[in-house]
């Protein structure tokens, strides 16, 4: 399929001469990406880069049943273009963050707001779509909420309990991230990618690592990327089993509630024996990673791990035995197929609409060219689906550790990085545990960042959490919220 | 004198004792889980801190917002002093005293829900309607469950109601009873009183622009309710009559933190209902407590 498109063809983890990426005019550049999209691509990231006095349009496509990524681009202009949205949904959030940032006007856009503009100290959140009708109430939820979590506003359109409409306003956490990129590499970078969503902190970080390795034109020693894989791994697990506790915690059931914040903190206990830091922070480094897993601290985490697998295992069979809890979960916040596929979701929430969609399987680079883990698929879309893959990737990814652990690979650990080659595109994507982390970054004729794009998994999925809430009980709303678990700050950058 | 001296002594009983209930509770769900959990005495801590805390008023609140709890906190105690209390029976008896026990709690009800919609929060209005729209099904069920008393006993006056031993369908009313005790109390299935998300909430939702004195009053009037509904339950269930007064004041007390135990036991190990399945349950035991009117009109009839 991919074979006969005119986009740039390149590998996950690789790069390509600016000037080889075929260059178009807009509306050219826009027919060509709906008609891949149409023929089955997927939609990574699309982002304008300045040039003179006009702004190129960038596509980057992923062809997932070929594993291979497509970039184009289009010629500068300004003002304003044809939609892509109109067409494919799932480029709506794109095109309102290039009008946002570069002032281009995507023509029959049905819905054009600010992404994460700032209005004084709060985003300017538009009009809402409303609902009219002497039945139909509204209720609004945040930007401050109860809990303690990121903060976000929800507006939902009700008749009574049933949801019509939930619209998501975001950009309370918005810090200029990608800005403050541009130029760099700089010594702070490495601690930003890191915190670009705090629990994605391996994911991020490994993105970035493998970016400007391949810009550098070498890739890291092998070592270093088992131990990345190992680390991603156990992130993956701390976050699944906490958000297996915090569903179970949202329709009040204990036992699991209680038993998997307590065992969410032992998998990130294993994640600070390998770099001191429950979050991986100071791990992954360009080149390399900056600390090593002897033999015996290996043997004291694969003990250590199986432990809390056994613990995890038990914790979750008392959350699927329950009647209680799979009703609550079964036909709830149901997205189909069809939609999702549409409007591009990634990671879990995808593979529950029974989507086979992971970069581990789809683009391996790193480590998992050599191991793959199983890709954990359940049919539904519901909640009760999402939690399902959650608990599959527990064991999937449980059981790759232990495999992984046995066979270290040898050799160094870093190896130095030649400078950044000049006007170069290169394209990094890394499953985190919510879905397709990519990084995308141009460099200029210095080989400093010209553009850096970061697009996290919430970015493509939190359109997927407000069409599950369409005909949901509102008090279902947690739940939903909690089968997805998107970062604020991911999104916001 | 002496009647002084008892209604003085039954307020201070009822008054000291029902912030105890959710402090068990608390201990049996924390036991559950392997916690240490808060002091059996939290909810004593909470009060005595509201109590001398500030109010912050909504400016578009009517007086109503601090008549609402006051009101609401005095029927319940109100209710509390109708319900004869073992041994020492009942200090207001009179016939047709549970019509007024039942109104008493429907006043309640209706006070919590006006001054939860003064403020004009969308939260607190969906509370309030959900609190109204399960109550209509929780009434059903305890106007069956005093009828089926009434008829096993013929009399509607509360201490000739639930002195005698229990009748022929004690199990039916039982069940009834305890679940809608969980209704009426906002506990798991029903609602969950630990969450913090406003969205699933029933009665806490109700409740979250109020603070200090009036927080503390529908605190403590929802800790009465409890006891007041545990201390029905194990009356209406409890074949105490033949007992010596001091044996069913022992077993009044010990069936009061069974029924508390339980409830922490049913919060510690069932998930919430989803809202639509609410009333499957509450009709349930509405016709619990309807099968024991039946069998206490033609099976118990002597």
């Amino acid at each position: 399929m991919s074979a006969s498109t005119p986009f740039a063809l390149l590998a996950n983890a690789s790069s390509l001469p600016w000037a080889e990426v075929p260059a178009w005019p807009v509306t050219e550049f826009v027919r060509a990406t709906a008609g891949e999209l149409t023929r089955g691509a997927r939609l990574c990231a699309l982002f304008g880069v300045p040039d003179g006095a006009g702004t190129r349009l960038v596509a980057v496509l992923a062809f997932d049943a070929d594993n291979t990524l497509a970039v184009a681009r289009s010629t500068p202009f300004s003002g304003a273009y044809p939609s892509l949205t109109v067409t494919h949904p799932q480029a709506h959030l794109f095109e309102r963050e290039v009008l946002e940032q570069h002032g281009l006007t995507p023509m029959g856009h049905p819905w054009l707001k600010p992404v994460r503009q700032n209005n004084g100290n709060a985003p300017a959140n538009g009009e809402f779509f409303r609902v009219d009708g002497r039945e139909v109430h509204e209720v609004a939820v945040g930007p401050v909420h109860a809990g303690i979590i990121e903060p976000g506003h929800f507006r939902f359109q009700c008749a009574g309990e049933e949801v019509l409409h939930l619209e998501i306003a975001l950009g309370y956490q918005h810090r200029g991230v990608e800005e403050a990129l541009t130029g760099g590499p700089h010594l702070a970078t490495m601690s930003q990618m890191e915190t670009v969503a705090g629990d994605t902190t391996i994911a991020h970080a490994t993105a970035h690592a493998t970016l400007m390795e391949s810009l550098a034109g070498t890739e890291a020693p092998l070592r270093a990327q088992w131990l990345r894989a190992i680390a991603l791994e156990l992130e993956r697990l701390a976050n699944h089993t906490g958000d297996m506790g915090a569903l179970a915690n949202d329709v009040a059931f204990l036992p699991t509630s209680s038993a998997c914040g307590k065992i969410r903190g032992d998998f990130l206990n294993l994640t600070a024996l390998i770099c001191g830091n429950r979050f991986g922070r100071g791990l992954v480094r360009p080149g390399g990673c900056r600390h090593d897993l002897e033999p015996e601290r290996a043997a004291q985490l694969l003990e250590r791990l199986k432990t809390a697998l056994a613990d995890t295992e038990q914790a979750v069979a008392w959350f699927w035995d329950s009647a209680s809890v799979r009703a609550r979960f079964e036909n709830v916040g149901v997205v189909f197929p069809a939609q999702a596929a549409e409007i591009g979701l990634v990671g879990p929430a995808a593979r529950a609409c029974g989507l086979v969609r992971d970069v581990r399987y789809d683009h391996p680079a790193g480590w998992h060219r050599f191991a793959q883990a199983p890709v954990a698929v359940w049919p539904g879309g519901d909640v009760f689906a999402r939690a399902r893959v959650r608990s599959l990737e527990i064991q999937r990814s449980g059981q790759y550790l232990c495999e992984q652990l046995a066979a270290p690979a040898e050799g160094d650990l870093r190896s130095e990085l030649a400078p950044p080659a000049p006007d170069t595109l290169a394209v990094a994507l890394v499953e985190g545990w919510r879905g397709e982390v990519c990084h995308v970054a141009l460099t200029d004729a210095a080989g400093r960042f010209r553009r850096y794009k970061i697009i996290d998994p919430s970015f493509h999925n939190w359109t997927g959490l407000a069409l599950a809430l369409r005909g949901t009980a509102i008090s279902d709303f947690p739940i939903c919220n909690k089968s997805f678990n998107l970062s604020y700050c991911g999104f916001d950058l | 004198m002496t009647l002084i001296l008892d209604l003085i002594l039954r307020l201070a009983v009822w008054l000291l004792l029902a912030p105890l209930l959710p402090g068990i509770i608390n201990k049996v769900k924390a036991w559950v889980a392997c916690r240490r959990g808060p002091p059996v005495l939290q909810l004593y801590y909470d009060l005595a801190k509201l109590w001398r805390k500030g109010v912050v008023l909504s400016t578009l609140a009517s007086p109503g917002f601090i008549a609402g709890p006051a009101v609401a906190w005095v029927a319940l105690t109100g209710a509390a002093m109708l319900m004869p209390l073992g041994p020492a029976g009942s200090a207001l008896s009179f016939r047709g005293d549970v019509l007024l026990l039942i109104y008493l709690l429907a006043l309640a009800r209706f006070c919590t829900a006006w001054a939860a919609m003064e403020t004009g929060s969308a939260f607190e209005g969906m509370g309030a309607a959900r609190e109204v729209s399960y109550a209509v099904l929780a009434e059903a069920a305890i106007i069956a469950a005093v009828l089926s008393l009434s008829v096993q006993t013929g009399s509607v006056s509360l201490v000739t109601m639930l002195s005698p031993s229990a009748g022929a369908g004690a199990v039916l009313l039982a069940a009834g009873l305890f679940t809608v005790l969980l209704a009426e109390n906002c506990r798991v299935p029903f609602d969950d009183p630990n969450t913090h998300l406003e969205l699933t909430m029933i009665h806490e939702v109700m409740v979250l622009d109020h603070s200090g004195p009036p927080l503390a009053a529908i605190l403590h009037g929802a800790s009465v309710k409890l006891l007041l509904f545990a201390v029905l339950l194990v009356q209406a269930v409890l074949p105490m009559g033949e007992l010596p007064p001091l044996g069913v004041a022992g077993a009044l007390a010990a069936g009061v933190l069974v029924v508390t135990v339980g409830v922490g036991l049913v919060e510690s190990l069932l998930a919430r209902l989803a809202f639509r399945r609410v009333p499957l349950l509450l009709t349930t035991a509405f016709l619990l407590c309807l099968f024991a009117l039946l069998v206490a009109w033609k099976g118990g009839a002597k």
